[in-house]
């Protein structure tokens, strides 16, 4: 199995505290990859690493076997690798479908083009339609974003990361403040998506994590202390202790 | 919207038509002020680009005015008192004015841009302003063109079939300019490149992890912007045929960002609108008192407690 990213011994302190330390994993291509820890276990300063948002202090991220741990963020997104945030991330100002169809237009090399209205743009707004009926927003595509629901926007949030053709899906939290049935819609969505993109997803959201996960990697104090299975993980008597708690 | 469009259009013919009437009528004060309102209009329109949409709050707008302007006197100056006939700058010509204006400008955005944008919240509003401070330093110790006490344009620019010393020519010129600049930002606004300069302006984050280099588009906007208002400045060279220093002074920025947020940022016309109140009110509150800075602050104050969309958000009306 060649793996799609390696990450390989990374560390990253802030101040005293090692919110990364000597953490390696590697996501097969086509798996949904969850990381499951305790609060302040470093998830998601280990997504901000992976998408360029943060710099690493020692060690290695590589996609596809090329080394991207200095890559800025923009260049990563240009190789495939889009993030979701766990605070939704989205330019409120623009409409539900202008957001989508950024994403599109990422895609499509520089945007330095200052002639052509981007809304009259009909392969644009027409895949962007597509995919916000694929995340059930069709009906939405014209509120401006601010107006819609949290759940709604969570929804976006996974439009944007399709929209993007991201070959590495870095979902932070996709459930983060959904309530029950919502997480059941987010759960279906993400169980529609599967295997057409590689997903390394961060969740507290046990039900969701044992539901999607090919493999789950377990994080504590920054560390990886183990990855397997769902099975295999709901039977480690180490992360029995450490996080699901005994039973 | 169609009410609105209506309106708009109807507002950019009435600026375009009435100042020549009250010409006729013998009221040439009128489209003196006029000209004056138009050609800051499309400053204002150029930083409203960048300010409005972008995001980016330059406080040092008025100094590409002010390098436009000089773009015009120091050839004009050098045509009539020599120096500088082997770069072809010892001219009155506007077809050589003009583009030297725009291009001084776009490489002064460029260079100091690429600086500026590292930069974010307020220290993007104080390096703006730095750098427009050291231009106008700059001018203050060049003895050759008056230093502080100015230039004097003898000649204006010489442009074929237009005679700018016409006032009614050089009117129509500044107004057809307007018209341009509005579209132009219209367009830009509108296209792929707009949407990512709106998107980075709303999150920036986002945009980056997108795949956009947001950092090179905010400069690319910012050097269009620099470009549009040197050639705002070209034309008030020629307005005014005395230039100094002074109208790169920072209060000068700060009046076309009084001009923008007045009448609305990132509305097609507010820049326009906020332009014209400007001019009309300071010159009516000044007829009427020494201390017309007080009421003029008084309703800027107002204006951006209780319209928050500006002049153009309160005749919306409509939240959107």
């Amino acid at each position: 199995m060649s793996a799609l990213l390696k990450i390989d011994g990374l560390n990253k302190s802030f101040g005293g505290i090692k919110a990364t330390d000597d953490l390696s994993l590697e996501v097969a291509p086509g798996e949904i990859h969850a990381i499951i820890g305790p609060n302040g276990a470093g998830k998601t300063t280990l997504i901000s690493q992976l998408s360029g948002m943060a710099k690493p202090d020692t060690g290695r991220i590589l996609f596809k076997g090329r080394d991207i741990t200095g890559q800025p963020a923009h260049k990563r997104a240009g190789l495939g690798i889009t993030r979701s945030f766990q605070i939704t991330s989205l330019v409120m100002e623009l409409s539900v479908l202008d957001n989508i169809a950024l994403s599109l237009q990422a895609r499509e090399g520089h945007s330095f083009r200052f002639l052509k209205p981007a809304r009259k743009v009909t392969h644009l707004r027409e895949a962007g339609r597509a995919l916000l009926a694929r995340v059930g927003l069709e009906g939405k595509a014209d509120m401006p974003t601010k107006a819609l629901s949290h759940g709604e926007h969570r929804r976006m949030e996974v439009a944007i990361a399709l929209g993007a053709g991201a070959e590495l899906m870095l979902l932070d939290e996709p459930m983060a403040g959904l309530g029950f049935e919502e997480s059941r819609d987010m759960v279906a969505l993400l169980t529609g998506i599967k295997g057409q993109h590689t997903i390394l997803l961060i969740e507290h959201d046990m039900d969701a994590v044992f539901a999607l996960a090919d493999r789950i990697s377990v994080l504590v104090y920054g560390h990886i202390i183990a990855t397997g299975t769902p099975e295999e993980i709901r039977a480690n008597a180490a992360v029995q202790h450490a996080y699901l708690g005994e039973e | 919207m169609t009410r609105k469009t209506l309106l708009s259009v109807g507002f950019i013919l009435a600026l375009g038509i009435l100042p020549p009437i009250f010409y006729w009528t013998g009221n040439a004060f009128w489209l003196d002020l006029a000209t004056r309102l138009v050609i800051l209009a499309i400053a204002a329109t150029s930083l409203n680009l960048i300010l409005g949409y972008g995001g980016m709050v330059s406080f040092g707008h008025a100094a590409y005015m002010g390098l436009g302007a000089y773009a015009v006197g120091i050839p004009a100056h050098h045509w009539l008192y020599g120096g500088l006939e082997a770069w072809g700058l010892a001219t009155t010509s506007g077809l050589v004015q003009i583009p030297l204006a725009v291009a001084v400008t776009a490489i002064f955005a460029l260079l100091t841009g690429a600086i500026c944008l590292r930069t974010r919240g307020v220290y993007f509003i104080m390096i703006t302003m730095a750098f427009a401070q050291m231009v106008y330093y700059l001018i203050v110790s060049i003895e050759e063109y008056g230093g502080d006490d100015g230039l004097v344009i003898d000649t204006r620019s010489e442009l074929p079939g237009l005679d700018l010393d016409n006032p009614l020519q050089l009117f129509g010129l500044a107004w057809v300019s307007l018209v341009a600049a509005i579209l132009i930002v219209r367009m830009v606004i509108n296209s792929r490149f707009g949407m990512v300069i709106q998107g980075a302006k709303g999150n920036d984050e986002r945009m980056r992890t997108l795949g956009f280099n947001t950092y090179v588009y905010r400069l690319v906007a910012y050097v269009i912007s620099g470009a549009m208002a040197g050639y705002a400045g070209a034309l008030l060279g020629n307005f005014t045929t005395f230039i100094s220093p002074e109208m790169m002074d920072w209060s000068r920025s700060g009046e076309l960002m009084f001009m923008v947020i007045l009448g609305g940022v990132a509305t097609t016309l507010g820049p326009v609108v906020g332009a014209t109140v400007f001019i009309v009110l300071e010159e009516v509150l000044s007829d009427l008192t020494l201390y017309w800075h007080l009421p003029f602050g008084l309703l800027l104050i107002a204006v951006v407690l209780f319209g928050r969309g500006g002049l153009i958000g309160l005749l919306n009306g409509r939240d959107q």
